[in-house]
């Protein structure tokens, strides 16, 4: 039984902006149909006293002081950037949204 | 025809729900050590973790997590006692990691509550407002629309993208919805943002400036008509700046939302935008298509196990509620309701609360920092405190009781400490602001006076009492207003016989 559609394969790679063919689509949906039946026999593995895990490590409150350290500087920061102007990433006009 | 407001809550009522992000005022970010201050030169307090580059790890900021949990202590919540960040993914410029680490099914803080004081026609009276959740987040980066007309994002050519706000801790207090508040949704809408505002105050835990964006509101507005018991659907205003433009926004939105029910419309569920200028709300984004943000637990953060005896210190340490402070010190100084509200907009009680502890008298401290302060730093657009200091003014005060300074010549000492001549003992001195209480200086001013108009003088000792206000007033120029005009007036009909 499938648990993951062609459409809902289709409306995930719309999401993460992924653009992809009509034959790729087909593929990945029985691809990905594969993976979530393996993940399904894990989670009939689990009871329920078992609760889910978004950690591998059984670490809890990790955190920081509210101390400030040296940031990168301006040029730093924009190095990486395809295109920037005014100190500023510069991105292109983002359409249809507000 | 149109409904207007009255017309329009007598066959709908309101249900509100409101959303307020608050930044906090941690030194740095929340997943890194970046500076957070605000106004800072573009991408200047940016690092790896907070501009998202590979390989970066974020780790909680423990100060963000102790306000959070105040805040949630002070909106009388639960503290969960498990709590996790989740990955919200979605693809704006201005978040560069492509989703906002937030808090979605195991917030920090849930089920609290808000008691806001709203004037009704019967009197004051108190809408619970309840709280569903207190969670934390990371603030987005400002984005600057080029080209175009209006600096919207349509028709803008590119947009510029500063990441300095990108992480800033920012706390989402999300309530329950507000039913049954009638025709008093607005102001209930704004006393609770007034209210909330002025607790995150007292705990120290934000600045609460609306107008730089540390405090913003979103409101969520439906109608029902009146004894349906159904639940319409509702609008989404979004980042309604100041407290007036909350009331606004809910008016504007039931106004409009009455009028298109009435002509049979149906109301798009969609986020708006508040013009401040008309107080009208305008289209943005439609929610037809639901959003889809594919919230997943942030595997680079482990979860957030408060302990339970942190949590009863930070419950310990929780200063006076704002609501109570207020109660406590109108009954002390026995100030009228509307002088206590007219304070607490000014935002001066800190201020006059601090001068009587000085010694001040309640009274006098709130008419000087009211009145003659107020009214200057009204001309100078600062705020009153950045003229003169607390000390400073109880110290006239203090003089003016001992009578050696007159109301007058309080005045001028303010006026040469605001105009930075020194404290108010060097502004008396320079300008020579003594009150004359040398009843022999005084005699001389009054005989002269007499010498000058002796028949005036002369009607004063056959009984025109009134005739002595000339006199009077002659004796208080020739002192240049520093005598006591009650003493003045003593001395002189004595001396004339009367």
């Amino acid at each position: 039984m499938a648990t993951i559609s062609r459409e809902e394969v289709a409306n995930l790679a719309r999401l993460a902006r992924i653009s992809m063919s009509d034959a790729e689509l087909d593929h990945l949906a029985g691809e990905m149909d594969v993976i979530l039946g393996a993940v399904a026999r894990v989670q009939e593995v689990a009871r329920a006293d078992v609760p889910p895990t978004s950690h591998p490590l059984a670490f809890s409150n990790v955190t920081r002081e509210d101390v400030v350290k040296p940031s990168l500087t301006p040029e730093q920061a924009l190095s990486g950037a395809p295109a920037s102007a005014e100190q500023r990433f510069k991105v292109p006009q983002i359409l249809g949204e507000e | 025809m149109s409904l207007n407001y009255d017309r329009a809550l007598e066959i709908y009522e309101p249900t509100l729900g409101l959303e307020v992000h608050v930044e906090l005022n941690t030194n740095s970010k929340m997943f890194c050590g970046c500076a957070t201050e605000f106004g800072a030169q573009p991408n200047t307090q940016t690092c790896p973790v907070c501009l998202g580059l590979p390989g970066s790890l974020p780790v909680v900021n423990e100060r963000a997590i102790e306000s959070t949990i105040l805040i949630g202590l002070a909106l009388n919540c639960s503290i969960a006692p498990f709590s996790r960040f989740a990955r919200k993914n979605y693809f704006y410029p201005d978040m560069p990691k492509n989703f906002q680490t937030s808090q979605y099914d195991e917030p920090i803080c849930v089920n609290g509550f808000l008691d806001v004081e709203v004037e009704t026609d019967d009197g004051n009276e108190i809408f619970r407002v309840e709280i569903e959740r207190v969670h934390m987040e990371e603030d987005t980066g400002k984005s600057l629309h080029v080209g175009g007309a209006t600096g919207r994002i349509h028709g803008a050519d590119y947009s510029l993208l500063d990441y300095n706000r990108a992480g800033i801790p920012l706390v989402e207090i999300v309530t329950k919805i507000v039913p049954n508040t009638g025709k008093y949704a607005p102001a209930v809408a704004r006393g609770y943002v007034a209210a909330l505002r002025d607790i995150l105050r007292s705990l120290k835990v934000s600045d609460v400036k609306m107008e730089q964006g540390s405090l913003r509101c979103d409101v969520n507005l439906s109608l029902s008509k009146k004894g349906s018991g159904e639940l319409g659907t509702r609008s989404e205003t979004k980042n309604v700046n100041s407290l007036r433009s909350v009331e606004r926004a809910v008016t504007g939105e039931i106004i409009r939302h009455a009028n298109r029910l009435q002509s049979g419309e149906k109301i798009v569920q969609e986020t708006r935008h508040f013009l401040e200028e008309s107080g009208q709300t305008r289209p943005g984004r439609s929610k037809e298509q639901a959003e889809d943000y594919r919230y997943f637990p942030e595997p680079d953060l482990v979860p957030v196990v408060p302990d339970a005896k942190w949590i009863e210190e930070l419950r310990n340490s929780l200063p006076e509620k704002p609501a109570e402070r207020r109660k406590r010190l109108q009954q002390a100084w026995s100030v009228p309701d509307k002088e206590m509200s007219a304070m607490v907009n000014a935002e001066l009680l800190d201020t006059v609360e601090q001068t009587v502890l000085l010694g001040a008298d309640p009274t006098k401290a709130r008419s000087w920092w009211l009145g003659e302060i107020s009214r200057i730093a009204n001309d100078k657009s600062v705020a009153p405190t950045e003229l003169i200091t607390v000390k400073d003014v109880a110290q006239i005060i203090e003089l003016i009781a001992k009578g050696e300074l007159t109301d007058k010549l309080a005045r001028q000492v303010v006026e040469g400490v605001i105009a930075k001549e020194g404290e108010p003992s060097e502004v008396i001195a320079k300008r020579g602001l003594k009150v004359v209480s040398d009843d022999s200086e005084l005699m001389k001013a009054i005989e002269a006076a007499i010498a000058a108009t002796p028949e005036t003088a002369q009607k004063v000792r056959d009984g025109n009492i009134p005739a002595a206000g000339a006199l009077i007033g002659a004796v208080m120029k020739s002192t240049g207003g520093q005598a006591d005009a009650a003493r003045v007036r003593e001395l002189l009909l004595k001396h004339l016989g009367q």
